[in-house]
């Protein structure tokens, strides 16, 4: 049965959109606090940030709807090709890219900066979606898995090679959709309890966390039936686990650059440098503790207006919100977002069609990735990650790339009862 | 569920940052809220007939913002102030290691005509501005150091005042010390928003916690200021002191101390300079001989013998003493100069008399009334100190010394209890001996006896804030336990001094005049010159002391330069020029 597809705005997920919305106009208003000039304080001014984030905010509407319009069809047919020009740009910005503050991934295209990298994520998404839903394809092969971490890990080096640490950890977050596609759940415990001891080992004296884990060793010895076959594998197990560890210590003090450990020191608490790498943080914290229940008022933030906070209008963003609309501002922003994944989560598991639930998941994911890190560094809870708030930061590629991302979802979603 | 937890964990902590944890607001306070102070204008002096005697001056700092100053040409800047150029890196490193973001004193006190330059120059070099200041500065360069001077607030004051604040000034010495609080106004303070490299953003609150300084108080002060000028003028090239003061009110007119210096130049910049050059003169210019110095009284001293005399009794008006060129008793002899004998009291006094006061003296030791000479010595010292003598007047002038009249025990302690007796003690007769005592005090003296028995403590300010508000604590009056009659004899012998006795060659015949004259022996060379007076005899209007160290008998330069004083003082203008001539030539320093 065939219904009619004619016109495809009755099938929007009008939730999503309005969810949407909402937090664009939302984030055009922080960014017009955030860097608010007094000379130019008409927030349609186009010489100032909220000005040109008004236009963003227009063209990606303008993506939307022609997305919309596109038949969803192409999504599948072209994803590797999307892929394929992906990392085409990404190797492309390795020479003729634009340096801007350390990292190497901007190409200008006059007046506006086109970074790939946005792009790449749904490039990404896209293969691994189209490459997932495949005939013949389990997760549970060898072959499987390494195809697709070789589809994620391509573009993820090119973006290391770009110096930009940041939008490469992002891609991490495609573990989500992995999982969610058959990829053993031991696998992620594994990989959790290797960050955990990564971080003990730099917090805590290498020879405690070794004697620690001795300890441990005897107790498991203890209750296990002292046959060779399992006292070999358990010693074999402590000397590996140990071995991490020395070499987590050995990697941070000789290996890692001095910027990188400084961060993950404040992160952990070691050091406290106020007037370094720590600086961002405090201020960022300053700004959204002083903003008490009900915040400062709109345009009356300190801490953002008189740029204490840097980087106030892209990736701490969050800290205007938290000065001048309070704890109350800032549950309603983080509620709007958590409804917003649940909602794309939701839909996903309607699909009728792997390749849009598969997409769906890669979505959320990376949307969650970039909202936890995100408010997690303006709040002290993850490193300082320069990755921007989904909707509410300023910047044209990121605008563009996230609802890109997320209409093209919507548009499958448009389309669900029509599964050819 | 992932999703939630992590929603949950995060309000969580937003709730930890923004409700539960109190320290983030203050936080943002203190990035954004700068405290400025806003600094009075100090107090203005006046002399007694209103004229100006201290005023401020606008001088101006050159400030610092290290964030700020980037390119811009530094020689240049060198140039403007005077600098070169490692001394302008060595300053910024400081400067720089203190804040980047703050602003730092780069360059103090400007002169008004360098500033001139320097604003027009001064958009060249972002990062830097001048905020204006005010200096001391004196109309004349008289009374330097009465008027003391003002300088930086020293680390120790700021510890344990909390009003000063480091680079705050405050007077340090002279009035400026003692009368700090009045004449330092009160700061004021403005709040404004600052944004993260300091610039200002506009006031806190449209200034709704902003309070306006307020100007220092005046000061009226009670000097004269063409005595002083006048007095300082007779004093140049000798070292001693004039204090005049006005016997009814103790109103002190002029306070010479010489050698002095111009109190211009402990101000500002030149300040320290200059302090170690006058620091390290062998004329100790710094040092206030009104004031501090301590002076065996000499002759001048017998004056007190006779009124305490009087007053016990032992002594009146016909009491003769023979003189055979002074008075001995076994192997004692203090010696006497030659003249017609034997004296009465009034000529005692108009001659000054060794050998009389030693028996006058003796006497009072002797008073049958006393048990022994030590109850006879105590209480002589009682009634000497009655005016004010050893200890120090509590007046508005700061670092007043006591001067020294012996104790008892003092003896007791030289010589063993009971065993001193006139003999012992036989210089003090004539004011030799161990007594010490400040030109202050003898010029209070003088007062006392010019008001017949009482005098007001000696004092400096007559008003603060309001001209006409004379200060309460100065007007009560200390009665001396001695009547009146006992200082009208008194009076008439200091009247005898200056027609017939040992004052007569400079007499003046336009004002009755009241003196005594003092020759002061020392360990330091020749006898100090020194002379008390009052004038007119009847309704005083000055009294006077005038010490002229290391110059010879009081007649010869102490008692001119008296009588020079009262007539400026009483007539405005000199007719005896060539006294006065030989007064303000006469070079003692050289010798």
């Amino acid at each position: 049965m065939v219904r009619e597809e004619r016109n495809i705005f009755k099938n929007i997920d009008w939730i999503t959109v309005g969810i949407y919305l909402l937090l664009v106009l939302f984030g055009w208003m922080n960014i017009y606090a955030a860097v608010f000039n007094e000379q130019h304080d008409s927030i349609f001014d186009l010489s100032q940030r909220y000005g040109k984030q008004m236009i963003w905010i227009l063209v990606s509407i303008l993506l939307a709807l022609i997305i919309l319009m596109t038949e969803p069809k192409v999504f599948n047919a072209f994803a590797f090709f999307i892929y394929g020009l992906s990392i085409l740009s990404l190797f492309l910005v390795l020479f003729i890219g634009k340096e801007v503050s350390g990292s190497k991934s901007w190409i200008d295209l006059g007046g506006f900066d086109l970074q790939p990298s946005e792009f790449a994520k749904i490039a990404v998404n896209l293969a691994i979606a189209r490459h997932l839903s495949s005939l013949n394809i389990r997760m549970e092969d060898l072959r499987t898995r390494i195809t697709t971490f070789f589809l994620i890990g391509l573009p993820v080096i090119l973006i290391l090679l770009q110096d930009d640490t940041g939008s490469a950890l992002v891609f991490t977050a495609f573990i989500i959709v992995l999982y969610r596609e058959g990829l053993s759940g031991n696998v992620l415990i594994i990989g959790g309890l290797v960050i955990i001891l990564f971080i003990l080992a730099l917090m805590v004296d290498k020879w405690i966390i070794i004697a620690f884990l001795a300890l441990i060793a005897l107790i498991w010895f203890s209750q296990i039936r002292k046959n060779r076959r399992d006292i070999v594998s358990l010693l074999g197990l402590f000397l590996l686990v140990a071995g991490f560890v020395y070499s987590v210590d050995f990697a941070f003090h000789h290996v890692l650059d001095v910027h990188h450990k400084e961060r993950i020191n404040v992160l952990i608490g070691k050091e406290v440098d106020l007037k370094g790498a720590g600086y961002n943080v405090n201020q960022s914290k300053i700004a959204i503790g002083s903003g008490r229940i009900i915040g400062k008022g709109f345009l009356q933030g300190t801490q953002t207006k008189y740029n204490f906070v840097p980087e106030q209008s892209t990736d701490f963003i969050f800290c205007t919100i938290g000065e001048e609309w309070g704890f109350i501002g800032s549950v309603l922003t983080i509620a709007l977002f958590i409804i917003l994944f649940i909602r794309i989560l939701n839909i996903a598991e309607r699909q009728r069609s792997a390749f849009s639930r598969i997409y769906g998941y890669g979505v959320a994911s990376v949307f969650f990735f970039h909202f936890l890190v995100n408010i997690g560094m303006t709040i002290g809870l993850a490193p300082v990650i320069g990755i921007p708030l989904p909707f509410i930061s300023y910047g044209g590629s990121s605008l563009f790339a996230f609802t890109i991302m997320l209409f093209i979802f919507i548009r499958m979603d448009a389309n669900r009862l029509q599964l050819l | 569920m992932i999703f939630i937890i992590a929603g949950v964990i995060f309000v969580l902590r937003l709730f930890w940052l923004q409700i539960v944890d109190r320290s983030y607001y203050f936080s943002a306070n203190n990035n954004v809220l700068r405290h400025i102070t806003q600094y009075p204008a100090r107090g203005l002096i006046y002399d007694r007939g209103g004229e100006l005697l201290v005023y401020n001056e606008a001088t101006y700092d050159l400030m610092v913002i290290p964030r700020q100053a980037r390119n811009f040409d530094t020689l240049e800047l060198c140039g403007l102030i005077g600098i070169d150029y490692e001394t302008f890196r060595e300053r910024m490193k400081k400067i720089r290691e203190y804040s980047l973001y703050r602003p730092s004193v780069f360059e103090k006190q400007i002169s008004k005509e360098a500033y001139g330059f320097l604003e027009e120059k001064l958009y060249k070099f972002p990062g830097f501005y001048v905020q204006p200041r005010t200096l001391r500065k004196y109309v004349r360069p008289i009374a330097a150091h009465t008027m003391g001077y003002v300088g930086e607030v020293s680390p120790r004051i700021c510890e344990v005042n909390p009003y000063y604040k480091p680079g705050d000034y405050i007077g340090i010495s002279g009035i400026e010390k003692s009368y700090e609080e009045a004449l330092r106004g009160i700061k004021g303070s403005r709040i404004i928003m600052v944004d993260v490299f300091n610039r200002d953003q506009g006031s806190f609150q449209d200034g709704k916690y902003d309070t306006i300084a307020v100007m220092g108080k005046n000061l009226y002060a009670s000097l004269d200021m063409k005595l002083q000028e006048y007095g300082e003028l007779l004093m140049t090239n000798k070292r001693g002191s004039v204090v005049a003061i006005e016997p009814e009110s103790g109103e002190i007119l002029a306070l010479v101390t010489s050698p002095g210096y111009d109190p211009n130049l402990l101000v500002g910049r030149v300040r320290s300079y200059n302090y170690n050059i006058l620091a390290k003169d062998s004329l100790k210019p710094l040092f206030n001989r009104a004031l501090q110095a301590q002076y065996p009284p000499g002759s001048t001293f017998k004056l007190v013998h006779a009124l305490i005399g009087l007053e016990e009794g032992v002594l009146n008006l016909q009491t003769r003493y023979g003189c055979a060129m002074g008075y001995s008793s076994g192997p004692i002899h203090v010696g006497c100069h030659a003249h017609a004998g034997p004296l009465d009291l009034i000529q005692s006094i108009a001659q000054s008399c060794n050998a009389y006061y030693c028996n006058v003296f003796r006497t009072i030791l002797d008073n049958r009334s006393l048990p022994n000479q030590a109850a006879g010595y105590a209480k002589w010292r009682e009634m000497t100190c009655s005016l004010g003598f050893g200890s120090a007047f509590d007046s508005d002038i700061p670092n007043l010394v006591s001067g020294f009249i012996p104790k008892n025990e003092y003896f007791d302690n030289i010589y063993g209890k009971n065993r001193w007796r006139f003999l012992t003690i036989v210089s003090l007769s004539i004011g030799q001996g161990e007594i010490l005592t400040t030109p202050l005090q003898l010029a209070n003296l003088a007062a006392t006896i010019a008001n017949r028995g009482y005098y007001c403590t000696p004092h400096i300010i007559r008003a603060v804030g309001k001209q006409d508000d004379r200060q309460e604590k100065f007007q009560q009056k200390h009665s001396i336990p001695i009547s009146r009659r006992h200082f009208e004899t008194v009076v008439e012998g200091m009247y005898q001094v200056v027609e017939a006795g040992t004052a007569h060659y400079y007499k003046m015949d336009s004002i009755p005049i009241c003196g005594k004259t003092g020759t002061a022996q020392n360990p330091h060379g020749k006898d100090h010159s020194i002379f008390i007076a009052f004038a007119p005899k009847d309704n005083p209007k000055i009294a006077i002391s005038v010490i002229v160290e290391n110059a010879g008998f009081g007649a010869t330069w102490a008692a001119p330069i008296a009588f020079l004083m009262i007539e400026k003082y009483l007539m405005k203008e000199i007719k005896r020029k060539d006294v006065e001539t030989r007064m303000i030539e006469g070079n003692l320093l050289s010798n």
